[in-house]
């Protein structure tokens, strides 16, 4: 593969998740490269939100390493950060699968509150804002600039002004991602964008990521259950299924690969038994290591 | 539409028994009521207690309730909404509202009222201390709005700033700078210690915000309660360093250095005119007002900044600000400080008007009233607050005034002790009719084209 060759943007390696008793992820490695789409795609309990979860700092996984790297080689080690300087210094930004906006605020304060570490220095960290500062008065400008921008390429511009919390479902989607980008991400994880979107949102979705992905210095990870974005835009797909890897490769490779149609589609009796089998085998080794 | 529609409402028929059973039902209730508490009345004679019957007032309250009951069935809520009307109202785009078009001039009224009101009622002392009142609850329920209303953090602990704001004043006018700088400089120890009052109160503020930051909704505020009480028996027990619960006798601020009495080098002397014992009050006035400005537009200033912001989205959700990179620790840590640091001054102010603080005045039920204004006002409205405190403070106020519930109570009844039932009424009256309170709209804090208030159903009230 090309991408092969490039040094990879984030790297998980070997992280396990365990809940108490249930293992949530075990010993997951995958890279996500820059300005690439990776997804992350599994069945329903799969661990993608839990992925997510480790990744931006929401949950400590139990064992492994997440490394993030910086085009200037500045290289950051996840598992080991808070979540909120996760998205401050190593700059991962991300949106929510049950969206989670400020929906009292406007849509424009919404994305300011995003762009809050910035203009908190600009600011004098308030100090010098309560002063009525000139570098705070450019600086909050400048943010609502960034904010505009974003707003036309979501298409909101008109809506601006409106409460976040009243905008229609697709709409809030959008303005979650427009968030999550004035953060001024250099990954961003998008938890089913897609979810609850009709065929032609969809499809507004692919083009929108895809600009994103190419306008920006960003590299996207994305969950989605919905094939048509995820073979659309995907560069490079990683299958879970009970917390394990079972497929990693280009949209083509994945779509073809047995152990992802199994995983999906189920399996015959009699293969299942065979599988148990083996499974009851992985599992004893396992244990013995253990 | 013809004129069949518009009188559509008023052919509709009355649904006779639909009344019938309802009166029949108000009638039960309204016996229920009256029977125990109004038919019979124990009167204490010379040898016995006799019960007095009074059927009469049961059967006329009753006729008054049952004519009043028909009267709405029948004139009032017989109404069906006019398709008419209905139509010409399109949600969304409705007109500017009374509230709306006078919004901008409400503050600037208040605040010219407020300027003048010594002069307006002729430099009286009753309605400036009055004011004096109001206005320290109007600070003190816009430095917990901070707290409850912008940040969503439930804090019942809130006097202990004002305490500690109103000892640091006790304790350093009268201990400590005499001692570190002799008497000279306590005719300034209002000037001084104010400041430092604010900064100890936002130093307390921040030792109660550590321990409780991981703490959510009732949690939350059982912790705060805890504080508060924590603080108050401290300062009763703590014999040496407060004088407990016989309190401190606090020196009375001057007017930059000149002290409001007879004789050489006052504040009357100085420009020339007559001793007036009112001139102190009018001064404090001042004072408090000044403050209580400080607090609002401070606060309106914090509002638009990164850490209002902040603290507004910290309410709306906790989990996505930390996604966006914010602190919420100290988040959080700086809303408590900031709050407390406001009550601090309303502390020190306070120790200097009453001349004397004990820990009497910090007991819960002023964190409770504090709490109610600023809810009653409605969580984050700073115009809100104002006629809360207005309504709050003045009922109680009114209830002290009141002679003329006397004739109608027991002998020896104070109206003053019928204050709570009104706080109560009151806010019985607010779940009812403005369970949000009096001002529910949010002014957004920045704007592309025009400001547009957001929905209070939209705004959440935070977690905690």
């Amino acid at each position: 593969m090309a991408t092969a060759t490039k040094t990879p943007v984030l790297s998980v390696e070997h992280v396990t998740m365990r809940f108490g008793g249930l293992t949530a992820i075990s010993d997951l490695s995958f890279e996500a490269y820059p300005n690439e789409i990776t997804a992350l795609i599994g069945p329903n309990g799969a661990g993608k939100t839990t992925v997510f979860n480790c990744i931006t700092g929401f949950y400590k996984p139990t064992g492994g390493k997440i490394a993030l790297r910086h085009a200037d080689g500045m290289e950051f080690l996840l598992e080991r950060m808070d979540d909120f300087r996760i998205s401050q210094h190593a700059r991962v930004a991300r949106t929510f699968q049950n969206i989670r906006l400020f929906s009292g605020m406007t849509v424009l304060e919404n994305l300011m509150v995003a762009q809050h570490n910035k203009l908190m220095l600009a600011s004098g960290y308030t100090i010098a804002g309560v002063l009525g500062s000139g570098r705070y008065r450019r600086a909050e400008k400048a943010a609502i600039d960034l904010a505009k921008s974003w707003l036309e390429k979501v298409r909101l511009i008109d809506r601006a002004d409106d409460p976040a919390g009243d905008l229609p479902y697709g709409d809030q989607r959008r303005l979650e991602i427009a968030r999550a980008m004035c953060t001024e991400p250099r990954l961003l994880c998008l938890d089913e964008p897609a979810a609850g979107l009709n065929p032609r949102e969809s499809e507004e979705l692919n083009k929108l990521l895809r600009a994103i992905r190419s306008e920006n210095d960003v590299s996207i990870l994305l969950i989605e259950h919905d094939m048509s974005v995820v073979m659309g835009i995907s560069d490079h797909i990683v299958v879970l299924d009970y917390g394990q890897k079972i497929s990693d490769g280009d949209p083509h490779h994945v779509k073809t690969d047995p152990a992802v149609i199994r995983a999906y589609l189920g399996v015959d009796e009699e293969e299942e038994e065979k599988d148990a089998l083996a499974a009851k085998a992985v599992a004893e080794a396992l244990g013995d290591q253990a | 539409m013809t004129a069949q529609d518009v009188s559509a409402p008023r052919a509709q028929a009355y649904d006779w028994s639909a009344i019938i059973k309802d009166l029949i039902g108000t009638a039960i209730v309204s016996l229920l009521i009256m029977v125990p508490m109004v038919a019979y009345k124990s009167v204490i004679t010379q040898y016995s207690l006799v019960l007095v019957s009074r059927w009469t007032e049961v059967f006329a309250v009753l006729a008054l309730i049952l004519a009043t009951r028909l009267a709405l069935h029948l004139f009032v809520w017989n109404r069906a909404p006019s398709p008419v009307t209905a139509a010409a109202k399109p949600a969304g785009t409705a007109k500017a509202t009374l509230p709306e078009k006078i919004g901008p001039w409400v503050f600037p009224v208040l605040v010219a009222f407020a300027v003048f009101l010594p002069l307006i009622f002729n430099f009286e002392r009753r309605p400036i201390d009055l004011g004096i009142y109001i206005l320290t609850y109007i600070m003190l329920a816009w430095g917990l709005n901070i707290v409850v209303g912008l940040a969503g953090l439930l804090d019942l602990g809130y006097v202990a700033f004002y305490a500690v704001g109103a000892y640091a004043y006790a304790l350093l006018s009268t201990v400590y700078f005499p001692y570190w700088f002799g008497d000279g400089v306590v005719p300034w120890a209002f000037y001084i210690t104010l400041p430092v009052a604010g900064l100890l109160a936002a130093l307390w503020g921040v030792i109660l915000g550590f321990p409780v930051l991981r703490l959510r909704g009732d949690y939350l505020a059982i912790v705060t309660l805890a504080f508060g009480e924590i603080i108050r028996l401290v300062l009763i027990n703590w014999f040496s360093f407060t004088n407990g619960p016989q309190g401190i006798t606090v020196p009375k601020a001057t007017f930059f250095g000149l002290p409001f009495a007879r004789g050489e080098g006052s504040f009357s002397d100085f420009f020339g005119i007559e001793f007036n014992r009112i001139h102190y009050f009018v001064f404090l006035y001042y004072v408090i007002l000044a403050l209580a400005l400080l607090t609002y537009f401070v606060t309106n200033r914090l509002r638009r900044l990164p850490i209002g912001r902040a603290w507004e989205a910290l309410r709306e959700d906790e989990i996505a600000c930390r996604s966006l990179g914010i602190n919420t620790t100290n988040t959080k840590l700086t809303a408590f400080a900031i709050g407390a640091m406001f009550g601090g001054f309303a502390g020190c102010f306070f120790a200097t008007r009453q001349g004397f603080v004990s820990p009497e005045s910090f007991v819960f039920i002023e964190s409770a009233i504090i709490l109610a204004i600023v809810v009653l006002g409605g969580l984050g409205s700073q115009i809100g607050i104002v006629f809360a405190a207005i309504a709050i403070m003045g009922s109680f106020e009114l209830f002290r005034e009141l002679s003329v519930f006397e004739n109608y109570l027991p002998e020896g009844t104070d109206p003053v002790h019928f204050r709570m039932l009104a706080v109560g009424l009151a806010m019985v009256l607010m779940m009812r009719f403005r369970p949000r309170g009096f001002v529910t709209r949010r002014q957004p804090t920045v704007f592309l084209k025009e400001r547009k208030a957001v929905s209070g159903d939209l705004v959440k009230e935070g977690h905690g």
